[in-house]
């Protein structure tokens, strides 16, 4: 009695032959009402559909809300396309004046019970290959568990189920599909076991189908996974056993919009767990009238040429033919889009795969990006901007104001990482300003704020990324990964320390490992090592795994260790200088590792094997001679040594400098302290004649003007006294002052003052 | 021509005298429609190069697609252009595509820098030519002409290597499948079953480009390097067993776990990523392709079967690899020890390797 009442249509999530079949059996059937498998939160949304605004593709976004549960965690996607039955089912709706109502279990029980799954467990665990991506809704269980469809095509003698499905149903331009599918989803079901969650959801379903009945509709049209089809049609079983099912789940309060939608998106994840790879071919399928390879085969040609390539009409022909061929050599049909990717890659593509990966990328995905109205329901990801910016007392100001952050205090902290976090997202609220007064710590940050209406269009266009400001941070610097520089790579790890997204930290990290295998420039790849110590000394061990980051560096220091015999030679001054610099980073940041690693040894071992190589620059051999000495590799005969025979006549009194410079740069109190090399130095510089002198003048005095006045000045004092037979004086107390700033120390004396007399009045 | 000389002294017979039996089966046993001038159906074909697991062997290892497509061309009345790296197996496809669809795989024209015109077209008997004047007997036909008379396939090799005014000569004899003797004042019409198979190597690319109107007459595929390990292992495998064979090597008895290190540091440097796909490196300039990682195993087993003990060791082979791949003494060695250091080195079980390369540097 129910069943002439009630027409289950059973679809493929994104088929367009579905889609096709569905227009037509609605436009004959007339239904008065329309239920559709999906969140029945969205029954307010419905009418949307009809809003010119709201362009396919487009999604459901449904994310739990309120106290207790992070807003984004676990949102869901419920994507359309135009070739989407649901999709075509809405249209009919809104255009017809049908009501429509979405009839799935609430997304609101789903979360509930996915936050009860989850509540022993802190979801931490998986960080590593999920980061960066928004949780999606699991795939639909019947399709993991069991494949009702690889059934169906085995029995078919077909051993891809895909294409099977595609050659029997999504290619077929007419007829009525659904009873044929209906009887084999009953076959298939009757023999194989049934799933929990999707029992639940077929008695929400059911009951939903009650009410509607119930309410005296004539012409229920129901629209729902191929699978569910068993479930819902014939008569329904005694509703008691629903009842039971459905009484006392737990639900979370849950709010649900549209968000702009793209095919890239569509290919890659869904929330019906039907993913679609090829959105485009799909589309095409759904809108062509007749011809479609043909058709296909054109816009192709039509994508090829717009990138100035020569394809010609025969090209299409000859692709049209070879297409046809290969179908009847597989025994298929009709060609598929198999075929006719073949097709374009031997005739229109020369075989070039860089082309076909362009037809790939732009028609058989197909760059589409769906709209939604203005008046739709906000993004999260803006509501969760303003509830942080709320919570920590940041309110959005178009006048430029400045703020400075104590990073000792949490609530200053946070606000750092909400700024860092948006800056990453592209919106620049906050800028990072250079601190104006007082206070050098480390724990400073300064910023400079200023709102721009336009970042509410930038949060926008962010929220592809995420429902919350750290999850759409995390996948931005995910997606970035693959387009940045070594450098880059090394800023977007630092910057993921900064705003603590340890989540995107494995991806930087893995994309920092390829491109530093392939990179050849020794002075590139020793500029990111200082960012990686440090990130390896001081970054979140609770969240990161060292070993990834030690693994990276040590093979970073490898490579660097095997380059740079290569990278020392045949500098010019400039080239020089900048690899001092690195050179200096470099074992800085190995030193600060310390023993943690055995890298520092290895690293040394290579300076010590590079050091008295004839064709090293003076100032990197000064420096590499410096390092050595400092790190105890070299005793002070051995320097005094090398020094010594730099220091010569035979040397060119410029190299001599430079060398001289490498050595002393950065610390003068080597000289006061040692006089064997301070009077090595001191003859050395007598001795020169005038002109040379007045050649190496601008370098010496560049690199003594950088010391500090104390320092320069207990140097002229050492120099004085060389050799006036006052060799006791420098292990003094005094020469421990010679080292010290004067104005500096005044700015001690007053607390030093203070503590001394304040001692007194104790006693 | 030659098809009588089937002695066991034939350094390498042809595919189609090889395989005479599996083709025999094959036509015996097949039902599906043949195109005209075909001895077996496309589906017949393409069984006969991918091997069905039982009676026949499969002479390629590779994407099944590809076959399909190659055979899908040749039918369609296309000319078929195999491109890829030297060692692709572009000739030995070539070979037993032409000797499955026409049981005559010696209809070949080298392609060198030297190729003349004549070798495409047809050549004269001079001697007639003069004391006759131009007749038909005085025409030397070319393997094409003869292709086309007899409808079968014909097989050009190395087609980049030839200069580009006589590929041209191919437009014609593609496009209206017929080629004009003008000094008889006849042509040649090429009979049903015709078709051209060319192969040419995308390494040395630019050497003698197709011209565009040239390379609209041929479809294209690609023959890739092998996808996975264990079909490169098995490849060379197979091939380094029947090499080893017609040279008479002594049978070495395991090299199995040298020949998947071979393939496994080719592959590597090829793809320029470990195998788990956890580390990236650089490549060299060398192709290392399968037929490479073959003649290593096959010196490395000479190697030890002369100079050891008969079992292939990390020694005999980590001298071949790094010929094979260091093939820039500066650049390319860099990458090498590279590779020692940071993969080789740290890898389980890859000790006896290591150091045997880190001698062999």
């Amino acid at each position: 009695m129910t069943s002439d009442r009630v027409h289950v249509y059973g679809i493929r999530h994104h088929g367009p032959g579905s889609a096709r079949a569905l227009v037509r059996a609605l436009g004959e059937l007339r239904p008065d009402l329309i239920l559709v498998e999906g969140p029945p939160e969205a029954d307010g949304l419905v009418a949307l559909a009809a809003h010119e605004g709201l362009q396919p593709p487009v999604a459901l976004l449904a994310y739990p809300t309120g106290t207790g549960t992070t807003p984004g965690e676990g949102a869901s996607f419920w994507p359309f396309a135009v070739f989407s039955p649901e999709w075509q089912a809405l249209r009919h709706a809104v255009t017809h004046d049908v009501p429509l109502r979405f009839c799935d279990l609430p997304a609101g029980h789903r979360f509930a019970a996915r936050a009860a799954a989850q509540a022993p467990a802190e979801p931490t665990a998986d960080a590593g290959s999920e980061a960066g991506t928004v949780e999606t809704d699991p795939a639909d269980p019947a399709e993991l568990r069991v494949d009702p469809i690889a059934g169906l095509a085995h029995a078919a003698g077909y051993d891809d189920a895909e294409r099977w499905w595609e050659d029997v149903i999504e290619h077929r331009r007419d007829g009525n599909p659904f009873a044929a599918v209906a009887e084999a989803m009953a076959e298939v079901r009757a023999g194989s076991p049934a799933i929990g969650e999707d029992l639940v959801r077929e008695a929400y379903m059911r009951q939903t189908l009650r009410a509607a009945l119930r309410e005296g509709h004539q012409r229920i049209a129901v629209v729902c996974g191929a699978w569910h089809v068993p479930a819902l049609t014939g008569d329904l079983p005694p509703e008691k056993a629903d009842k039971e099912l459905l009484k006392g789940l737990p639900t979370v309060p849950t709010a649900i919009t549209w968000v702009p939608w793209t095919h890239g998106r569509l290919a890659s994840w869904s929330g019906y767990g039907a993913g679609v790879t090829s959105p485009g071919w799909y589309h095409h399928l759904f809108t062509a009238e007749d011809h479609p390879v043909e058709r296909w085969l054109v816009g192709v040609a039509g994508v090829l040429r717009g990138q100035d390539l020569p394809v010609s009409s025969a090209h299409v022909i000859e692709a049209t033919r070879l297409a046809d061929t290969l179908a009847v050599l597989r025994g298929r049909p009709l060609p598929g889009l198999a075929e006719v990717t073949e097709a374009t890659r031997a005739v229109l593509c020369d075989g070039d795969e860089t082309r076909l990966e362009l037809i790939q990328r732009q028609v058989v995905v197909g760059e589409r990006l769906g709209a939604v109205p203005d008046d739709t329901p906000s993004v999260p990801l803006a509501r969760d901007v303003t509830a942080q910016a709320k919570r920590l007392r940041l309110t959005p100001e178009a006048l430029v104001r400045d703020l400075d952050l104590d990073l000792r205090k949490p609530n200053d902290l946070e606000r750092s990482r909400l700024l860092h976090r948006l800056r990453l997202l592209g919106v620049d609220w906050g800028r990072p300003a250079q601190r104006a007064r007082g206070g050098k710590g480390t724990f400073w940050e300064s910023w400079q704020l200023q709102w721009q209406p336009e970042y509410a269009v930038d949060l926008i266009s962010a929220s592809a990324y995420g429902v919350t400001v750290e999850q759409a941070a995390t996948a931005k610097v995910v997606e970035s990964c693959p387009a940045a520089d070594l450098a880059g790579l090394t800023n977007l790890l630092e910057s993921c320390l900064l705003a603590q997204l340890p989540q995107a930290q494995p991806a930087v990290l893995k994309a920092l490992a390829d491109r530093a295998a392939v990179d050849t420039d020794v002075a590139q790849l020793m500029a990111a090592v200082p960012a990686l110590a440090r990130s390896l000394r001081y970054g979140d061990v609770r969240a990161t795994s060292t070993d990834a980051l030690a693994e990276v560096l040590s093979g970073l220091v490898t490579r660097i260790r095997l380059g740079l015999p290569g990278a020392v030679t045949g500098l010019d001054d400039d080239a020089a200088r900048a690899l001092r610099i690195h050179l200096d980073g470099t074992h800085e940041a190995l030193n600060l590792l310390g023993a943690e690693l055995p890298l520092r040894q290895e690293w040394l071992d290579t300076l010590s094997r590079l050091i008295d190589r004839p064709d090293l620059p003076g100032l990197l051999a000064g420096r590499l001679l410096r390092l050595l000495r400092d790190a105890g590799i070299l005793d002070a005969d051995a320097v005094e040594l090398r020094l010594a025979r730099s220091l010569t006549v035979g040397v060119p009194a410029p190299s001599a400098a430079a060398y001289v410079e490498g050595f002393i740069a950065g610390g003068g109190l080597l000289l006061v302290h040692d006089e064997a090399l301070l009077s090595l130095v001191d003859r050395w510089l007598t001795g020169l004649g005038p002109d040379t002198f007045t050649a190496v003048l601008p370098l010496l005095r560049r690199t003594f003007g950088a010391f500090a006045a104390p320092e320069r000045r207990s140097v002229g004092e050492r120099v004085r006294h060389l050799g006036s037979g006052e060799p006791g004086r420098p292990a003094s107390g005094d020469d421990d002052l010679a080292a010290l700033d004067p104005d500096r120390v005044a700015l001690v004396l007053p607390t030093l003052k203070l503590l001394v007399t304040a001692g007194g009045s104790q006693s | 021509m030659t098809a009588t000389i089937d002695t066991p002294t034939v350094l390498r017979p042809h595919a189609e005298q090889s395989y005479a039996h599996e083709l025999a089966a094959l036509a015996a046993a097949d039902d599906k429609p043949r195109p005209p001038g075909w001895r077996l159906s496309p589906q017949a074909v393409v069984t006969y190069l991918l091997g069905d697991g039982d009676q026949i062997s499969p002479k390629y290892i590779g994407p099944r697609r590809l076959m399909e497509v190659a055979v899908a061309t040749l039918a369609t009345d296309r000319a078929l252009l195999l491109l890829g790296v030297p060692g692709t197996a572009k000739t030995w496809v070539s070979e037993h595509l032409a000797a499955a669809i026409s049981g005559d795989s010696t209809l070949l024209v080298q392609g060198t820098a030297g190729t003349p015109e004549e070798a495409i077209r047809y050549g004269w008997n001079y001697a007639r030519l003069l004391s006759e004047g131009p007749t038909p007997a005085a025409v030397v036909p070319s393997p094409l002409m003869v292709a086309m008379r007899t409808g079968a396939i014909a097989r050009v090799e190395e087609l980049t290597r030839v200069p580009s005014d006589v590929q041209d000569t191919l437009i014609t004899i593609l496009s209206e499948k017929t080629l004009p003797v003008p000094e008889l004042g006849d042509e040649v019409m090429a009979v049903k079953g015709f078709n051209v198979i060319a192969t040419a190597n995308d390494r040395d690319r630019g050497v003698n480009e197709l011209s565009s109107a040239l390379r609209r007459r041929f479809n294209t595929v690609v023959l890739p390097v092998p996808g996975s390990v264990d079909e490169e292992v098995d490849i060379v495998q197979r091939r380094v067993a029947s090499l080893g064979r017609s040279l008479e090597l002594p049978e070495v008895p395991d090299a199995i776990n040298e020949i998947r290190r071979v393939v496994t540091v080719f592959r590597e440097l090829r793809e320029g990523l470990t195998a788990d796909g956890r580390t990236k490196l650089k490549s060299p300039s060398g192709t290392l392709s399968t037929a490479e990682a073959i003649s290593v195993m096959t010196s490395g087993m000479a190697l030890a079967s002369h100079f050891g003990d008969g079992v292939v060791r990390a020694a005999d082979v980590a001298a071949g690899i790094r010929g094979a791949v260091v093939r820039d003494p500066v650049t390319d060695a860099v990458i090498w020890r590279e590779y020692l250091e940071t993969v080789a080195r740290e890898r389980d079980g890859w000790k006896d390797f290591y150091r045997a390369a880190r001698e062999a540097e």
